[in-house]
């Protein structure tokens, strides 16, 4: 199989203007006749859905939640970035494009990422004529901070609730085009399976999905000219991440099955600030917001003995003189200090850990402190930029943050592989476009902060509608698509047969079984102990024998209540855990290919005397992009060379 | 001071499907620890359900668990989202409780939030609510650049104050009457107050009240018991405007209010 990723021809500010030019359209006429689905309602998916029914197609928008407003998007807290260049520092679409190729550590596709950076500003238009609130300067005008990975402050923001705000006006968006009627929405429904017709040329192309009713149970079956994929990351495959509970895989991983390309699992994002484990039952961790290194500074003692008394409780973090404290992101990256991108920040964390300086009960903690933003700006202005993150810190962990420092860890939050598209959003099988986190396409090995929701909205604003088009413009004469074709019947029926194989385990064993969790947690342990921060050869062939024999005790020993024609949150839970111990494979055998370091991807065999990463651009600069070859096989890897034409490439410094 | 052995006698609401009947069970947890959500240690409980074969495990609706998405929602003690200011259940901590507590766990109670099963419940009225009106109408292609409108710190602020509401209905189901005015002022307040919201606004407060009435929820008591219930602490001023605008509206006023 060749990939061919589509790049347009001519200089890279020109590429996407072009395309626009010379890209096929659809009649107004035969929109309506044209069948759309959406899968997703999080920032690219309600987007996506919005503007593709004010455009006129017949759009049919799936979410797994009760509403579309609950979306994971809305948990993005610190901002989205543009390059609008309103604060006269510097910036420009080449100054965004840039410090995204390199954030990304020289692993993304410069065409892709050059036309994020373009469409950027029209993000911010959009969400201003659709009431976003965002934050403003005294004059009335937009007000920016800054993030990590950048010398410019080009973040716009909604307090510490930035994603809210854009989701619901995405959402607000989706809502007119629900009462238009051009959209119909099924809420509480999820994606269980993708149906691939071939043409009357034999081509294959996605034409359609079958989804389960969680609250009924049953499934249906729906048809389309084509499908969108906008289902977010999978990152709760390590199970504790800052995902929510019920973000998943699934969908995905049928795209997979049914042959669309996975490209670049390994690269997962370990985002620095989150609260850190505090016990077992835990079921996810919690993001502070990137924002608070704007102003919070990290530290942990110099001295291992003030260490081992602060997670004593012998002494606590304002005991610690100034002079004892090593704030260890100014010492080691000057230039950038607390705002180095999160892959740098969360290994400098481990690091320091690792070595005996964590804090804590467990050790596993370090300190971001506000007693010099606080004595620089008061507590007030503190508490206008940061007053929610505070207030959520202290409910969970039952301190408060204005007078102690916080005490954060890094952990798993968001996943910059995802399905392999190509520049027109459309993945290895024709008809099936992938938007969002859940395509692999613009943040290479890391992604900067910020960067996420402006992807999201620009994939589904103002990138599918056109890309989308010009291939539907193609599909007019092929009529209505049937739902009762014998592709739909062989796809419900492989559902129907997962589902009953998954209740049976638990009638059949008697004595020792476990629940979906327990397994879950297993699997999240060996994925964050042996391919997290810090992954090496052994390693990941130690993790790669584990999840074996957890996968074939699950699917012997689990332990799954109640039925399929009924709400059961149990077996909505173990069909999504079957695919994650295919994806946490498949996870371990990229990371094991991938000999080098880049971005979030560290392999302790590849790194320079300073500790940071080490690439291989010789060898390594490329998409690796996996075929499914049947459960329980080893996948295909395939190539995409990355052609930096644009950008001279360089060790990534941030100091 | 972290306690990790903690014991709780919980009445939780069991109901099979929306027609069936419902009932109050009995359940025991412990070694429960402080740190533990309310909904970690719900899931204590299905773990122990599971294991045991003894129950199906109880329903409820959970997302983001950091307190924004607006899934959760329990009513705890009579008090919707539990004895906590300012929180979702997700954002409750066993902390709150004493050893040995009895605790009473109910679904949102509302005509127009339906039980679906056991805890959890049919909000999509909220939806239809926003698609009568709480959206700004704009196209993708058309729109004028950022700055262009100026927006006072002030009002931006508070329209974000009020923006904050997450929608999962805990207004409602604190209320006697079953009253969305506080979502729906909420939602009122944040748009028209914004200048790119103003030609809209008679259209928008006339259209979100009809179909709130029509919905079945009920009017305001004037009690507030919803803002001291709203998990993103959202104000009872938005109800003053949302009266202020729909008055506005039925005095037809014009648009250029």
């Amino acid at each position: 199989m060749t990939l061919d990723s589509k790049i347009p021809e001519g200089p890279l500010s020109e590429k996407w203007t072009r395309y626009k030019e010379q890209q096929k359209l659809v009649s107004p006429a035969n929109k309506r006749k044209m069948d759309v689905i959406v899968v997703g309602t999080g920032l690219a998916g309600a987007s996506a859905a919005a503007t593709l029914g004010a455009l006129g197609f017949n759009v049919d928008v799936f979410c797994i939640q009760d509403s579309p407003r609950r979306a994971h998007s809305i948990a993005a807290q610190g901002g989205i970035n543009a390059a609008k260049n309103y604060q006269n520092d510097g910036d420009s679409v080449e100054r965004l494009f840039r410090d995204t190729i390199k954030g990304g550590d020289y692993r993304a596709r410069e065409a892709n990422v050059y036309r994020l950076a373009e469409v950027s500003g029209n993000i911010i238009d959009l969400c201003v004529a659709q009431g976003v609130p965002f934050a403003r300067e005294y004059g009335g005008q937009l007000a920016n901070r800054s993030f990590g990975g950048a010398q410019v402050s080009r973040t716009f923001y909604a307090r510490g609730q930035t994603g809210q705000q854009l989701l619901l006006g995405a959402y607000g968006a989706l809502s007119r085009e629900v009462a238009r009627g051009s959209v119909r929405l099924h809420t509480r429904h999820e994606m269980m399976e993708l149906v691939v017709v071939n043409d009357a040329d034999g081509t294959p192309r996605a034409r359609g999905i079958i989804v389960r009713d969680l609250v009924s149970g049953k499934l249906e079956r729906y048809a389309a000219h084509a499908v969108v994929l906008a289902t977010g990351g999978y990152g709760n495959v390590y199970y504790l991440s800052t995902n929510a509970m019920n973000s998943n895989v699934s969908a995905a991983w049928a795209c997979h099955r049914k042959g669309a390309l996975f490209a670049n699992p390994c690269y997962v994002q370990i985002h620095p600030t989150c609260i850190p484990v505090h016990g077992d039952y835990q079921s996810k961790l919690t993001l502070m917001s990137e924002s608070l290194r704007n102003d919070g500074r990290i530290w942990v003692p110099k001295d291992k003995a003030v260490a081992e008394a602060l997670r004593k409780g012998e002494m606590n973090a304002n005991d610690v003189a100034e002079e004892d404290r090593d704030y260890y992101l100014e010492r080691r990256y000057p230039a950038y200090g607390n705002l180095v991108p999160r892959d740098v920040a969360s290994r400098a964390a481990k690091e320091r850990c690792d070595a005996g300086y964590g804090v804590g009960t467990t050790g596993q903690a370090v300190f971001l402190d506000f007693k010099d933003a606080i004595a620089r700006l008061g507590r007030n202005v503190v508490e206008q930029r940061y007053g929610n993150l505070f207030q959520m810190y202290q409910k969970i962990v039952d301190e408060d943050p204005y007078e102690v420092p916080m005490m954060i860890y890094p952990a798993v939050h968001y996943t910059m592989g995802g399905l392999w598209v190509d520049y027109e959003l459309q993945t290895t099988v024709k008809g099936l476009f992938a938007i969002g986190e859940a395509n692999f396409s613009d943040h290479g090995a890391n992604r900067l902060g910020a960067s996420a929701l402006m992807q999201g909205l620009a994939d589904g604003y103002f990138v599918l509608p056109y890309t989308l088009q010009n291939y539907l413009a193609d599909q007019i004469y092929s009529g209505k698509v049937d739902s009762g074709s014998a592709e739909f019947e062989e796809a419900e029926r492989a559902v129907n047969e997962r589902m009953q194989r998954l209740l049976d385990i638990g009638k059949a064993a008697e004595g020792e079984h476990g629940t979906v969790d327990s397994f879950h947690k297993r699997l999240g342990h060996i994925m964050w102990d042996y391919c997290g921060m810090a992954r090496s050869r052994e390693g990941l062939q130690e993790a790669q024998k584990l999840i074996a024999d957890l996968e074939e005790e699950f699917w012997t020993k689990v332990r799954v209540p109640g039925g399929t024609d009924e709400m059961n949150p149990e077996l909505d839970k173990a069909l999504r855990l079957a695919d994650y111990f295919e994806l946490a494979r498949l996870i371990v055998a990229d990371a094991l290919q991938r000999e080098e370091s880049c971005g979030g991807h560290f392999r302790v065999e590849h790194q320079t005397d300073g500790g940071e990463t080490l690439r291989d651009d010789d060898n390594f600069m490329f998409v690796a992009a996996w075929e499914y070859e049947g459960h329980g096989n080893a996948e295909a890897m395939h190539k995409e060379a990355l052609n930096f034409e644009h950008i001279s490439i360089a060790r990534r410094n941030y100091k | 001071m972290t306690l990790s052995n903690m014991k709780f006698t919980l009445h939780i609401w069991r109901q099979e499907s929306a027609k069936a009947e419902g009932r109050f069970e009995t359940y025991m947890v412990d070694n429960v620890s402080s740190d533990c959500s309310f909904l970690e240690m719900l899931d204590i409980l299905n773990e122990q359900l599971v294991n045991d074969a003894v129950a199906h495990p109880v329903c409820f609706d959970n997302d983001c668990r950091e307190g924004i998405c607006g899934m959760c929602g329990l009513y705890i003690n009579g008090r919707p989202h539990g004895n906590d200011d300012g929180v979702t259940t997700c954002q409750l901590h066993m902390r709150r409780f004493h050893d040995g507590d009895e605790i009473w766990v109910e679904p949102w109670r509302a005509k127009a939030f339906p039980v679906i099963k056991d805890l959890v419940v049919d909000r999509s009225a909220f939806d239809k609510i926003i698609q009568a009106g709480g959206y700004i109408s704009t196209t993708v292609g058309g729109v004028a650049e950022a700055n262009s409108v100026p927006v006072a710190k002030h009002i931006a602020d508070k329209a974000m104050d009020a923006a904050e509401c997450i929608g999962c209905g805990a207004c409602v189901a604190a209320c006697k009457n079953a009253s969305a005015m506080l979502f729906v002022g909420a939602k009122v307040s944040h748009l028209n107050m914004l200048p790119q919201g103003r030609l809209e606004a008679l259209d928008r407060v006339r259209n979100m009240v009809v179909k709130m009435d029509e919905l079945g929820f009920g009017g305001c008591t004037n009690t507030y018991a919803c803002e001291a219930e709203c998990p993103k602490q959202i104000k009872r001023q938005n109800i003053a405007r949302l009266n202020r605008w729909w008055l506005a509206s039925r005095l037809g006023r014009d648009r250029k209010e």
